[in-house]
């Protein structure tokens, strides 16, 4: 016989003035099982609580149903409450008698009847709750990030200087991203390098963290606080602790003419390579694909110059394994290239280039060294159009989004164009202009005032050949009632759009988080949490989100390290025991669970694992479900898909909620 | 009060009805325009026609449809094949040609254009396919441009593009059949 307390709150006058709540009391008292009940102005001030912890004492109640506002408000203050009294907290319930019932019907006979009907299915719940324990887990003080862009660089740098160790993983020589490609950047023109380089070194240099480049996540397992993540090392064919990144072996490779990553195809590089001069870390590696002795089986000429016999050829990958608490994924984005555009050429023109070329011949580090030279003869181009939206806002051909960047980067080009060809003439063919930033619209407004860009605006149809060899640009000013304009450019300039990076799926696939129809990471709330996943103690960056900026960008790795931080700063995670339980009896049914498995299909958490029942000798009796109560978030998906009904998740088994929605139906 | 039947549609509706096409979509671009070959002939090029209709404005509909551009429109498909947006302009002009006839509002420099496709449409009822001189013969008699390009006439005799007797084609009654269930 259980001696449950029942408490109705007035709230002020919020639920009193359409409930009669002494009436509500006394009716509850009459309820089976309830050894108390009384009502009360306020029940969550001090005197209200009080007027609990008091009635648990003298009553020596069992269990607890306040009649107040919604559980979202007032729960932890009540449950907390029972605790100081000695009482399970879970074994506290809330009956919403405002916002279910006060607040939306009118004062009368019924409403208060309802109240009395809400209690009562609240005591027949409560009568069969059990007291639960917190759930503790603890927590691995280290953190991964994945993408050593700029995004990756200021989250590994934030939560390093907070005093947790990080692994930083990136799959290229370097670590810089397309920041490190940049030449100069929006709304300020600073020097990208400039700012960047120095973190990228201080990330190589941080005592708490250990850069793996040329390394990809090979797997990742466990939950938050205990991930478990298994890591590819690729052969760089050098020995980092020998090689003094002389270069020596770079200047020697006879294989010079293979087409440069970092200059987007506008430069060359060798087989044995540093991508870029400011490269971190500073030590090549050898690209196999291009390499003379892996493809043909003979030259070696690298290693026979190197002075310290650095190069180590036939060297396997490596596999890691890294303990670690979260995950941070900064893996950033990539541009459209311009064979994707027919109507451009397909690519075969070489000078249409793509926005990212552009910031290479516009860079000091470039292949031009900042001169602005076109690709096909070398010389400096006097008519430059720039098209944006390419591919972008085009559910057609492209994407529908808007990939964000491009705007505010054309205005640049633009700007960077005129200020170092002075006799120049640039057009740009817009559709919008998206400026919404800080000094940003004041930017895009310099670019057409100060430095004379001509914006048209409307979209270009085509851009061919003329018989002549120049390039003509066929666009359209849609402000001087839709005219055709024709427009002979020296080089065309595409701001193509923004998408997700080839890999990203099946990188969210390894991680278990979400993704939006176009491959870029989904947030776990647009709003509310944007640099959380879905899965517990995995965020998010940059972007590998949806195109952005570097101040957006860096915005976001910085909360997303404060997030880390937060984490790793707790021992144990407490978390709440509402979590699904596969239930166990005694032999020769061990548990009513069939080991169908159809829960772990189901679970949108990856929570269900197989659990062997053995005998005394070892072997294996029955094979089934359990819950990782680190993973479930209690959704209770599994309950509802469970045949034999082996499980139920704790303080809302099945018996709980029939009983409550019973006691409410059961009324006439 | 108003029933069901008794809404009679807005021209706006009729077109969408007609054609399929939601003009909403188009977000001005211009690409329809940039790309299209009669635009600098045009009273108003494809963008701009759209935009009319969008405004769902009768002043604006009755300009579009007493326009020259919807008859010099050649059906060439360029806009729909570039827009991002897939606004099927062509098929909104096939639906706005026969409603200027309802209306009776033809552009009078689109006579010659109308006369024109009547004649290759009697060329090809006749034969069952296209007689270039058929064609030409019928043209001119319907617009009396009688001396019109007869110099490049001997030209294309010579090269055969002009045979005096047109082709028929074998199955020249399942052509009957087509004109006879569209009417024409
Ligand atoms: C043409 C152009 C001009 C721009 N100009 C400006 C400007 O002037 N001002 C401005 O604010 N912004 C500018 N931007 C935007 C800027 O480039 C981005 O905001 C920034 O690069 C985003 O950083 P990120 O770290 O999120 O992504 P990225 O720079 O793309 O870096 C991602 C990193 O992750 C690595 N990676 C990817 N996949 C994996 C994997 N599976 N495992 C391990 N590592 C992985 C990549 O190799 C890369 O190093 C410009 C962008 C373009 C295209
Ligand atoms: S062995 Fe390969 S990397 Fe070394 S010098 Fe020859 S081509 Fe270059
Ligand atoms: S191309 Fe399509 S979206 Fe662009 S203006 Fe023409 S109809 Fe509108």
């Amino acid at each position: 016989m259980s001696k449950i307390g029942v408490f109705i709150c007035h709230c002020g006058e919020n639920i009193s003035a359409t409930v009669d709540c002494a009436r509500v009391a006394q009716a509850a008292a009459e309820m089976e099982g309830v050894a108390y009940a009384t009502d009360y102005k306020y029940m969550c001030s001090e005197p209200g609580q009080q007027l609990i912890r008091q009635a648990i004492r003298e009553h020596n109640l069992d269990g607890v149903v306040v009649g107040s506002c919604s559980p979202r408000m007032h729960e932890p203050t009540f449950r907390r409450a029972c605790a100081e009294a000695g009482l399970n907290p879970y074994l506290c319930e809330i009956a919403n008698l405002r916002e279910h019932c006060s607040w939306v019907h009118e004062k009368g006979e019924a409403t208060t009847q309802k109240a009395i009907d809400i209690v009562q299915g609240l005591v027949e719940k409560v009568r069969r709750n059990q007291p639960l324990t917190p759930i503790r887990v603890p927590v691995t003080k280290k953190a991964l990030v994945i993408g050593g862009g700029i995004a990756g660089i200021q989250a590994a740098l934030d939560i390093a200087n907070c005093g947790h160790r990080v692994i930083l993983v990136e799959k290229e020589p370097s670590i810089g991203g397309h920041m490190a490609q940049l030449s100069e950047t929006f709304p300020t023109l600073d020097c990208s390098q400039c700012i960047l380089t120095p973190r990228m070194v201080e990330v190589a240099q941080h005592p708490n963290i250990t850069l793996y480049t040329y390394a990809e996540v090979e797997s990742v397992e466990g939950f938050i606080g205990n991930f478990k993540a298994t890591i590819r090392l690729k052969a760089k064919s050098v020995d980092e602790k020998k090689c003094t990144g002389c270069g020596l072996c770079t200047t020697k490779c006879p294989n010079k003419k293979i087409p440069g990553e970092f200059n987007e195809g506008l430069g060359t590089r060798t087989a044995i390579y540093v991508p870029f001069p400011q490269a971190v870390p500073n030590k090549p590696v050898i690209d196999k694909e291009h390499c003379n002795y892996y493809q043909k089986g003979k030259c070696r000429v690298c290693e026979k110059f190197c002075p310290t016999g650095a190069i180590t050829f036939d060297q396997p990958d490596q596999f890691i394994t890294e303990e670690v608490g979260a995950i941070v994924v900064t893996t950033g984005f990539r541009v459209l290239p311009t064979s994707f555009f027919p109507e451009y050429g397909y690519g075969r023109y070489k000078d249409v280039i793509t926005g990212i070329q552009f910031e290479r011949l516009a860079s000091a580090s470039g292949p031009t060294m900042g001169e602005i030279r076109r690709p096909s003869d070398g010389t400096v181009p006097k008519k430059v159009v720039f098209i944006a939206c390419c591919g972008s806002r085009d559910p057609a051909k492209g994407i529908p989004y808007c990939s964000k960047i491009c705007c505010m980067y054309t205005a640049k080009h633009a700007m960077l164009y005129q200020h170092k060809v002075h006799d120049g003439e640039s057009t740009v063919f817009y559709m919008d202009i998206r400026a919404g930033g800080k000094n940003y619209e004041e930017f895009v407004r310099r670019a057409i005032e100060e430095d004379k860009v001509n914006y048209v605006r409307g979209r270009v149809a085509r851009v061919y050949e003329r018989a002549d060899g120049k390039l003509v640009v066929r666009g359209v000013d849609t402000l001087l009632g839709a005219q055709q304009v024709e427009i002979e450019a020296d080089m065309v300039v595409l701001a193509t759009a923004g998408v997700a990076n080839p890999g990203a799926e099946e990188l969210a696939q390894k991680l278990h988080i979400s993704y939006d129809p176009y491959h870029f990471f989904a947030e776990a709330h647009p709003k509310l949490r944007p640099v959380e996943t879905n899965t517990a103690g995995i965020y998010l960056a940059g972007a590998c989100q949806a195109p952005k900026d570097i101040p957006e960008t860096v915005a976001t790795a910085s909360g997303a390290a404060a997030k880390v931080v937060s984490l790793l700063s707790q021992d144990d995670l407490v978390r709440e025991p509402l979590v699904a339980v596969v239930n166990r009896c005694a032999p020769p049914v061990y548990s009513t669970c069939v080991g169908c498995f159809l829960c772990q299909t189901a679970c949108p958490y990856q929570a269900i694992e197989r659990e062997e029942i053995k005998d005394r000798q070892g072997r294996v009796i029955k094979t089934v479900a359990k819950v990782n109560p680190g993973l479930c978030q209690g959704c209770g998906t599994c309950v509802s898909f469970c045949r034999s009904k082996a499980i139920d998740i704790q303080g809302y088994s099945n018996e709980q909620m029939y009983a409550e929605v019973n006691a409410l139906l059961n009324h006439e | 009060m108003m029933t069901e039947n008794s809404h009679t549609p807005s021209p706006a509706e009729r077109l969408k009805a007609c054609s399929g096409v939601d003009v909403q979509l188009c977000y001005q671009c211009g690409k329809c325009t940039a790309g299209c070959a009669m635009a600098p002939e045009m009273d108003l090029p494809p963008s701009f026609l759209v935009r009319l209709l969008q405004t769902g404005s009768p002043a604006a509909y009755r300009r579009v449809l007493e326009s020259r551009s919807i008859w010099l429109c050649v059906g060439c498909e360029q806009c729909i094949g570039r827009c991002p947006k897939e606004v099927d302009i062509p098929r909104l002009i096939d639906c706005l040609r026969s409603e200027a006839q309802k209306e009776g509002c033809v552009s009078p420099e689109a006579s010659d254009i109308i006369k024109f496709h009547k004649s290759f449409l009697g060329s090809v009822k006749r034969n069952g396919r296209l007689g270039e001189l058929d064609l030409v013969v019928e043209y001119k008699l319907r617009t009396l441009h009688l001396f019109q390009d007869v110099d490049v006439a001997p030209g294309m005799l010579a090269k055969g593009k002009l045979p005096l007797i047109p082709e028929r084609i074998k199955g020249k009654r399942e052509i009957d059949e087509i004109f006879k269930k569209s009417n024409a």
